[in-house]
């Protein structure tokens, strides 16, 4: 490992970190922006098929990435329906595959979340006369520090995963390469050192989002209660 | 409160993962095996500084850069199976091949030699050699044009591959790199292309066993995906690129990429 | 005016067992009421049905004016609370009720007040004492200025000093004219608290009497042995 300080003389190394927390970020925005209130609404609904549903959504989550990569790319292909957004081999056809990815993960942990939150608020929020989708997301809001857990194991696997984003993005130089598309190339061109260099760089970011994420947590628990 | 600020926060995301998006640029499907060859490192900022086009590569393997080709994913495509490309462009999904360069395979193999084929200059009599030793051989497997040289070296060696391998002949369905990383850790022989070898870095016990049969040479090609088939093409500055890497100028950055004071590959267009 | 308050022939099954059974009863304004009984009697399912927390599977429950729910609160045995300060607890009750913006604070302000709570107004409510928390819920229903309030063993949970916190302020709530309806197994605070009794048992109305007469000559057998049996521990 003598050959780690190496990994930092990559010019591209810091291009290449960007565009993996700009790619993973932004899929772990949309599809929070949309998982959370789906979650809220499929814990707190009922309606015919909701156990079929919640069943649906927990396998989702072990989607592998391969297969999301492969469908979004016949999606986007220019042989294919969307071919004419122009959006494949760029960051953004990563950004909607990834989301797809992690949309299960966020849906199903918040599901989870405001589900065992529910029993607890159900009868108060009746009385006071808030039902529905108000609160849904009223719970949804009370809940939002065990949320946090969910976001997280979203990011963990968008930043993790090499086989949606290299089918889609296509590991083009400067444009669509990220950290694990980098390890990849790396480790097929035999350069292991620098590939494991690049591993650790990556697990060391991760860490540090998670410990910031978690550090937020505990203040604002002790905050709020 | 909270929920407009998260809003804001997701476009502004999304406004600034599509900046980059305004730049001009042409999409070429090519092999891994040039890739990592460095070639493209070495050629590409030539061409954007003398013309301001970005070529953004795909690299995949022959067969899946000529699919890529066909399905107008790409404006160009730049590969090394010549009986393919004239496929591509009779099938009308090229519009005209053009010759770029030449470089060469190298079978490599153990330094312990298991089938005796170190020094010959036959490919064919290795071939056999190996088969006939049973020594273990690495094959790519996955439609390059790698393997296709591959299949025809085997077939010049009279051995019909297909139906005459055993479990000494691995199939792995992969790249360069990672075919070269199994023979390495088997101490097996595979066919690869010089500019992988010369850049690969895990080579454990192995070491070229045979070259400089006429047989290995293998030659590259660029054709512009034909517009007909597919109207979003973007053929001027595709055309541009092919004209320029056919052109002197073209050439001459070919033959100036070097690997430790090796030229790699070999400019022939026109031939 | 949405009292009184008409219970038909209601009655609730639940996983076929019968937990209420067949029951009539009328709630007028005035009194403060108290159901009484042992545990597992069906005070809380009662009180609930009541509420309209949970539909009755046959009978009618029969307000006799509109907007129900509005002029109702409910007070549980363990107070539930957002994760937010008191103050914003109680705006959010009155959010909830159609309270103008402008009016919210004013209101949430003047019900900590009654209770006690202003000083706590920016704490974060989850991080109050159990007694704080449930002076918070009152306050909260008080917020809404209730014709009538239910609350479902409001002190089983607090200790002796915080039990009498509360029961002021029940107190506060009855004097204001809010018609009280408190379930709770405690002898002691029925007598500090009610004007009349409505003893529960086995999901039956066996007796209803104003309260000084119940405790001095309960005229059903089940209250009386209820009563002897609780004696010690009131």
């Amino acid at each position: 490992m003598a050959d780690f300080p190496a990994v930092f003389e990559q010019p591209e190394l810091w291009a290449i970190v960007v565009l993996s927390l700009q790619v993973s970020l932004s899929a772990v925005g949309f599809a929070t922006l949309a998982g959370l209130p789906l979650g809220a609404a499929i814990a707190v609904g009922r309606f015919p098929g909701r156990g079929a549903t919640i069943v649906l959504l927990n396998a989702l989550m072990g989607l592998p990435p391969v297969v999301v990569g492969l469908a979004v790319y016949l999606l986007l292909s220019r042989a294919g329906p969307l071919g004419g957004l122009g959006l494949l081999f760029t960051p953004g056809a990563m950004v909607v595959a990834q989301t797809i990815l992690i949309l299960p993960i966020i849906a199903a942990l918040s599901r989870q979340a405001v589900e065992d939150a529910w029993r607890e608020y159900d009868e108060q929020l009746r009385s006071l006369g808030v039902e529905g989708l108000r609160a849904a997301l009223t719970v949804l809001w009370d809940v939002r520090f065990s949320l946090l857990t969910a976001v997280l194991a979203g990011l963990g696997r968008a930043s993790a995963e090499v086989g949606a984003v290299m089918i889609v993005g296509g590991n083009i130089d400067g444009v669509t390469r990220v950290m694990t598309t980098a390890i990849a190339l790396e480790t097929s061109k035999g350069d292991l050192p620098l590939a494991l260099g690049l591993g650790i760089v990556l697990i060391g970011i991760v860490l540090v989002l998670n410990a910031a994420a978690f550090l937020v947590k505990e203040a604002a628990q002790r905050r709020y209660g | 409160m909270g929920l407009t600020r998260a809003v804001l926060i997701v476009l502004a995301l999304l406004f600034w993962s599509c900046v980059n998006a305004q730049q001009r640029f042409i999409t070429v499907a090519s092999t891994t095996s040039t890739e990592q060859s460095g070639l493209f490192k070495h050629l590409l900022p030539i061409f954007e500084k003398r013309t301001g086009i970005q070529v953004r590569v795909v690299a995949l393997g022959t067969g899946q850069a000529l699919d890529m080709g066909r399905r107008g994913d790409a404006d160009v495509v730049f590969v090394h199976a010549q009986p393919l490309e004239e496929k591509f462009v009779a099938e009308g999904y090229g519009v005209r091949r053009f010759a770029v360069m030449y470089n060469d395979f190298v079978l490599v193999g153990p330094k312990s030699d298991p089938a005796s084929v170190g020094g010959t200059k036959d490919i064919a009599s290795a071939l056999q050699k190996i088969k006939a030793a049973e020594a273990p051989f690495v094959s790519r497997g996955d439609r390059s044009g790698t393997h296709f040289a591959e299949l025809q070296l085997w077939k010049a060696a009279g051995v019909d591959i297909a139906k005459e391998k055993g479990p000494w002949y691995r199939d792995t369905g992969s790249g360069m790199g990672p075919t070269l990383n199994t023979a390495s850790a088997m101490n097996g022989y595979a066919l690869s292309d010089r500019g992988t070898w010369l850049s690969f870095k895990n080579r454990g016990d192995l070491v070229i066993a045979v070259e400089g049969d006429k047989r290995l040479f293998n030659q590259y090609g660029v054709i512009l995906v034909n517009p007909a088939k597919h109207l979003h093409v973007k053929k001027e500055m595709g055309q541009a690129f092919i004209d320029w890497i056919v052109s002197p100028a073209g050439q001459q950055a070919i033959a100036g990429y070097k690997i430790n004071g090796e030229q790699l590959f070999f400019p022939n267009a026109g031939s | 005016m949405i009292l009184p308050l008409r219970l038909e022939e209601v009655s609730f099954s639940a996983r076929g067992r019968a937990i209420i059974a067949p029951l009539s009863l009328e709630l007028g304004a005035g009194p403060s009421t108290i159901i009484l009984g042992a545990n597992g009697a069906g005070k809380s399912v009662l009180m609930r049905l009541m509420h309209g927390l949970i539909a009755p599977t046959a009978g009618r429950v029969l307000w006799s004016g509109p907007n129900t729910r509005s002029k109702q609160a409910m007070v549980f045995q363990h107070p539930v609370m957002l994760r937010r300060s008191a103050l914003d607890n109680v705006i959010y009750a009155l959010k909830a009720a159609g309270i103008a913006r402008h009016e919210r604070e004013r209101l949430a302000r003047e019900a900590l007040s009654e209770v006690g709570l202003l000083a706590a107004a920016r704490t974060p409510a989850r991080v109050l004492s159990g007694g704080q928390q449930q002076r918070l819920a009152l306050a909260r229903a008080w917020a809404l200025h209730p014709e009538v309030l239910f609350l479902d063993e409001p002190t089983a949970s607090l200790d002796p000093s915080a039990t009498r916190e509360i029961e002021a302020v029940i107190r506060g709530f009855d004097a204001s004219g809010t018609k009280v309806v408190m379930a709770t197994h405690n002898l002691g605070q029925a007598l500090r608290l009610g004007d009349e009794v409505l003893f529960v048992h086995q999901g039956r109305l066996v007796e209803r009497a104003p309260a000084e007469r119940f405790f001095r000559q309960p005229g059903s057998a089940e209250a009386a042995a209820f009563i002897k049996g609780e004696l010690p521990w009131v």
